[in-house]
């Protein structure tokens, strides 16, 4: 096997070969267990709970993917399933749960509340999870059908797939609270909670 | 005659709307629920009405019920929107208008003089805003979506209880330490600057 190293052709494996191959075996064997046995966490509001609850049940079923338990302790939990609005007063509890969560985890937001607010442009909702928390998996809908949901699931599936233990960018440990008690700066924050859709024509006076 | 009313109307649906004048609220409603032939036993619901009108007065509407007579009655307040908004409160003729008076009391900010706890029920206690269904309240709130956001963050979610509710839910002996010196300390929460 012929090579270019500083513009000389050598032969011969790089000497990183063996390790890399190692490292991606170790992905591979650490990845397909958490991808294939993930935990969920539900924190159903709303009606997209419902659709979840269906997901859960026996004819969707997503104990097929390695859901089969559901930790209702954020301490057991690997993936906070959001599903529902959000409303500010519940923006604490959120972030506490996913405070108490252990590394790995991730956070699918289900459904268009969850994600943007969705009709709910109003005094009282959060404007989308990830002004709260990180979000890893959008799923649109209103609510979304279980197809939805396992779709979000799958697509979490291959994202999980595709980290890497060596790759401390990928998995950032803690992503914690600025001394504003903040997760993204106030202009981010307003840029994401802008009004978009029908409410565009909504003043914010009326 | 019902004491204190000033007049009578007859809604689309049959019921009858009773008019009374705030100051004589309190001798209406005793009257209302002590006086055989009236009966009136049972407080469905108390809510406030502000029209898009800001010169027509605020009302304050109370869903009386008789259980015995199997009757209904509506009792009305007009408080005039640019005076005190007070009203007395009726805790101590049906004390489950305690969280139907807190509910008034948050949404329009309207004070009931006598009720035992005051305080918010739908929003959290540190909530700065205003009264959101008030007409001069922003669909959005006051404040940018940024600064709801960093309240909100910053609020505390154990401190929704009253010293009361948690007696009654005999959590006292099993709540953390420090939360029970917060809660003798009436603390609810604080939003650092």
């Amino acid at each position: 096997m012929k090579r270019v190293v500083d513009g000389k052709e050598v032969s011969g494996q790089s000497p990183n070969y063996l390790l890399a191959k190692f490292q991606n075996l170790v992905d591979w064997a650490v990845n397909s267990s958490r991808a294939n046995s993930l935990w969920p966490m539900p924190f159903g509001t709303a009606c997209c709970a419902i659709e979840f609850m269906a997901t859960a049940a026996s004819r969707y079923d997503f104990a097929r993917f390695g859901m089969e338990r559901q930790a209702f302790s954020p301490r057991q939990a690997d993936v906070l399933i959001c599903a529902g609005r959000l409303p500010f007063k519940l923006a604490p509890v959120i972030r506490r749960i996913y405070d108490q969560m252990p590394q790995p985890k991730w956070v699918i937001s289900m459904g268009a509340c969850a994600s943007t607010g969705g009709i709910f442009d109003n005094y009282a909702m959060v404007q989308g999870i990830d002004t709260i928390v990180p979000v890893d998996v959008y799923v649109p809908g209103c609510p979304p059908r279980p197809e939805g949901l396992l779709y979000g699931i799958l697509l979490l599936h291959k994202k999980i797939k595709g980290e890497s233990l060596f790759d401390a960018e990928r998995r950032r440990d803690e992503q914690p609270l600025d001394e504003k008690g903040l997760r993204l700066s106030p202009a981010e924050i307003d840029e994401v909670s802008e009004p978009f859709g029908n409410s565009v024509h909504q003043f914010r006076s009326s | 005659m019902i004491p204190g009313a000033l007049r009578e109307e007859v809604a689309r649906d049959g019921e009858t709307i009773v008019f009374v004048a705030p100051e004589r609220l309190l001798e209406t409603m005793t009257w209302l629920k002590n006086t055989p032939g009236q009966e009136f036993n049972y407080l469905v619901d108390v809510t406030a009405v502000e029209f898009r009108d800001r010169e027509r007065p605020l009302q304050v509407v109370y869903f009386l019920r008789s259980l015995t007579r199997k009757a209904d009655l509506r009792v009305k307040v007009e408080l005039a929107a640019s005076a005190e908004l007070a009203v007395d409160s009726v805790w101590g003729l049906w004390h489950g208008a305690d969280w139907l008076e807190r509910e008034v009391f948050d949404m329009f900010g309207i004070t009931f003089r006598g009720h035992p706890d005051l305080r918010r029920i739908l929003m959290w206690e540190t909530y700065a805003e205003g009264f959101p269904l008030r007409k001069d309240f922003p669909l959005r709130g006051r404040f940018s979506r940024a600064e709801q956001v960093r309240q909100a963050l910053n609020a505390n979610p154990e401190a929704h209880y009253s010293l009361d509710e948690l007696s009654i839910a005999d959590a006292w002996g099993d709540i953390p330490e420090d939360m029970r010196e917060r809660l003798k300390r009436g603390e609810r929460g604080t939003i650092t600057e």
